[in-house]
């Protein structure tokens, strides 16, 4: 369709997503960048102008760095960023050692069982994530199945508390996040040729180390992208750690959450969500080539 | 194969923890008790929770704005999303390529918050500037779920046109079609699985929308995710299984007759071909 290029239709087809995405992806960012750098007022809305004018003429540039020295004073903020990165690093690993063995079952399977397995993993992911989540606290919560289950098995005497704990918090993530870990890596591992690991176990390789040294090397995109897919979103988690998780540490995008809607501090809003880019913009990155790469290899 | 039963042993084991939850919804919305996870033998299985929620007119009127957000923003997202698509699978290099592929990528990972602020934040600037929006409701949470719903489009159409090479819009253009009718006869036809798929992609997505909604619903505008997430925050509550239980029956049936949609589809085109065959011999 190159000829299509010298078209005046191939501008306006190229044009009017991009002004979308322009006007409703990348400006929203420079706003939220340039209010995390407002002063807080009682007013609607509730930020000062950072540039003041008079005549047309620009008088002063305000630019409020408290909102930041705040965040990094205030231990609160500090430890909820890192107990954000711990609970997407930690509900990532369990995604991948869990979705691995699944995606590598289902990609050496035959080709009705595949389409079949596939359309289970996929299903859930069409069902309601919030009601998924949602029906974790009916298994976890101290008069809930599991502890019901176990106490009628004699296994424990007194209900385990397994809500508002990080345990709740990581299998609600690797519960919801598990499609998205395995569906790359099938992507990945269903393309590898067989033939290899033939030629391993013929010069004498055990399965494991064949395993080992030929098919988990090969499949590292579909593992990094496999973990991008869960790590980034789990990083600004709000629904579940708000249904399971713990009241006494809160994770970063509650924070932001809260900011925004109970204290009504939008600059100290805008503050923490640039942070949290800040932390995820490398692995954004990271995942746009990833993407890339899958997108634009041609069979 | 030790590493065949290892694998095979871990697929069970993770189906089973990926149904079980939805399984224990499921039996629970027919339990009469309040306390949703204590069977009460005596009273149950009951309907009462169904009827409950068909009588509860917040719940509905909400499900009637989640449904009427959701078609609009699928519609919009995939006329965009698969302009987008097709502009990089088809377009070749040209300025701006590597920043509307990242515009297109980043919200597939982009956390909920963050969207859900800076779209917030982008209404209230335009509404001081131009007063537009005016105010925030429907019309902004369409507008915000079409922005992070087309990317899903634009990557299904992406890769679906990824597979077809370029040949046979060639071969239309040599013949002399004009770019607008090779698209119509040619291009879309190609992508109409991917575009039925991202449409219904695109409208998941939205109906179950919860954060951004959050961010950029109006106080008028309350959709049935954020009825649901309040309601669910204070505890279980047994409506919410038969509704839960509703969703996971309407979707499976949709899976159910789509799958046999594309078998029978699949069949003609077979059948179409080894007739073309024979007809050319």
């Amino acid at each position: 369709m190159q000829a299509l290029g010298k078209h005046a239709g191939r501008r306006f087809v190229v044009a009017v997503p991009y002004l979308w995405l322009i006007m409703l992806f990348l400006i929203p960012f420079i706003i939220v960048f340039k209010i995390s750098f407002s002063e807080t007022r009682m007013a609607m809305p509730p930020y000062a102008p950072l540039i003041e004018w008079r005549d047309g003429a620009i008088v002063g540039i305000k630019l409020y760095f408290s909102n930041y020295s705040f965040l990094f004073t205030d231990r609160l903020y500090a430890s909820a960023y890192l107990y954000s990165i711990k609970v997407a690093a930690v509900s990532t690993l369990w995604c991948l050692l869990i979705g691995y063995p699944m995606a590598y079952a289902i990609a050496r399977s035959t080709a009705a069982w595949k389409n079949l397995l596939l359309m289970l993993i996929i299903l859930p992911f069409w069902t309601s994530f919030l009601l998924r989540v949602y029906a974790w606290i009916g298994l976890l919560k101290s008069n809930g199945v599991i502890n019901n289950v176990l106490l009628w098995l004699g296994v424990i005497h007194e209900p385990l508390t397994l809500m508002q704990t990080d345990f709740a918090v990581y299998v609600g993530i690797v519960y919801s996040y598990l499609p998205f870990m395995i569906l790359p890596l099938y992507a990945n591992l269903e393309k590898h040729d067989t033939t290899l690991l033939e030629a391993a176990a013929d010069l004498g390789a055990r399965p494991w180390r064949a395993f080992l040294r030929v098919t988990l090397p090969l499949s590292m995109p579909g593992i990094l992208a496999g973990c991008l897919l869960v790590f980034i979103p789990a990083v600004g988690e709000y629904v579940i750690p708000s249904l399971l998780g713990r009241t006494d540490q809160l994770m970063i995008g509650r924070v932001l959450s809260d900011e925004f809607f109970a204290n009504r501090d939008w600059p100290v809003a805008s503050a923490v969500a640039i942070l949290i880019l800040g932390l995820l913009v490398v692995p954004i990155m990271l995942f746009q080539r990833v993407q890339k790469g899958e997108l634009e290899a041609r069979p | 194969m030790n590493r065949g039963y290892f694998s095979r042993t871990g697929l069970v084991i993770g189906l089973a923890f990926l149904y079980l939850p939805i399984l224990s919804m499921v039996v629970f919305s027919f339990n009469n008790s309040r306390l949703v996870t204590v069977w009460d033998v005596a009273h149950s299985p009951t309907l009462k929770w169904y009827v409950a929620l068909l009588s509860n007119q917040p719940i509905l009127r909400a499900a009637w704005l989640s449904i009427r957000v959701a078609a609009s923003a699928a519609t919009g997202a995939v006329v965009l999303g698969t302009l987008v698509g097709i502009v990089l699978a088809r377009f070749g290099p040209f300025r701006g390529r590597t920043l509307l592929s990242a515009m297109t990528t980043a919200p597939l990972v982009m956390p909920e918050v963050i969207t859900g602020l800076s779209l917030l934040l982008l209404f209230v600037a335009l509404e001081q500037l131009i007063g537009w929006p005016r105010g925030r409701g429907m019309l902004t949470i369409i507008l915000a779920h079409i922005t992070f719903t087309m990317s899903y489009v634009a990557v299904v159409v992406q890769s679906r046109l990824a597979g077809f090479d370029e040949s046979l819009e060639e071969a239309a253009m040599d013949l002399g079609a004009r770019p607008v009718t090779v698209f119509f006869r040619i291009t879309l036809p190609l992508i109409v699985p991917a575009i039925v798929s991202g449409w219904l992609l695109a409208f998941t997505i939205s109906w179950d929308d919860v954060v951004v909604s959050q961010f950029v619903a109006g106080p008028a505008s309350t959709t049935l995710p954020m009825v649901i997430f309040s309601k669910v925050r204070l505890g279980v509550s047994p409506d919410v299984n038969a509704l839960a239980t509703l969703m996971v029956l309407i979707v499976a049936l949709g899976i159910v007759i789509s799958s046999l949609w594309m078998h029978a589809m699949s069949k003609r085109r077979e059948r179409e071909s080894q007739l073309a065959i024979a007809a050319n011999q």
